[in-house]
């Protein structure tokens, strides 16, 4: 699954660290969403969303 | 890694010794310190269950505080190191019942197999996501 999620975070001038705090996850988590070797499951794909102030399908592209 | 994620950690580090300690206690201290004194052992062995215990709650608090792909990667850590222990396990018992290796099975080298399994199950874990 692609994402936007190091635009988004670029954009706010958020590290991956600083993320990771945010979303209280891992930053080893926030770097193998952004590089899509993971999907985050909905709830964490929710926090993003609230986060970023943007709808799931705004930040996450299926490609399926 | 978070402050819960550090405590947890720490925790477990401590069970984890504490239980290597009353594992050493209970198997050196009935031929080295109170010579095959039964209330002694048993008091040793029981020690040592009941710090095991603890243990296996340090490390299930210590599972739960990591987030969703970490304990991804624990879970599949512990499929490949339950299915490869069973497996080893059994054709390793068979050689001994069937006399096709000359010492008798030893829990210690399923114990040791066990421990290298795990590590390096959550050692590839770790690279497949990095």
């Amino acid at each position: 699954m692609k994402n936007r999620l190091k635009v988004l975070r670029a954009e706010r001038d958020f590290t991956q660290a600083d993320l990771a705090e945010k979303l209280d996850v891992s930053r080893q988590t926030v770097n193998a969403i952004e590089t899509g070797k993971y999907d985050p499951s909905l709830p964490l794909a929710f926090k993003i969303s609230r986060l970023f102030g943007l709808p799931i399908e705004e930040i996450f592209e299926d490609q399926g | 890694m978070n402050k819960t994620n550090k405590k947890s950690v720490k925790t477990l580090a401590i069970w984890t010794i504490a239980w290597v300690l009353s594992t050493a206690l209970a198997a050196f201290g009935p031929v080295f310190v109170w010579e095959s004194q039964t209330v002694l052992t048993g008091g040793a062995i029981g020690i040592n269950f009941l710090v095991g215990i603890g243990m296996i709650f340090a490390n299930i608090h210590h599972i739960t505080s990591l987030d969703e792909m970490l304990q991804k990667i624990q879970l599949q850590a512990m499929g490949i190191t339950l299915g490869a222990t069973l497996v080893a396990g059994i054709s390793y018992s068979l050689m001994d019942t069937t006399n096709l290796m000359a010492a008798d099975a030893e829990i210690s080298f399923l114990v040791i197999f066990m421990g290298l399994t795990y590590m390096a199950a959550v050692v590839i874990g770790y690279r497949r996501y990095k």
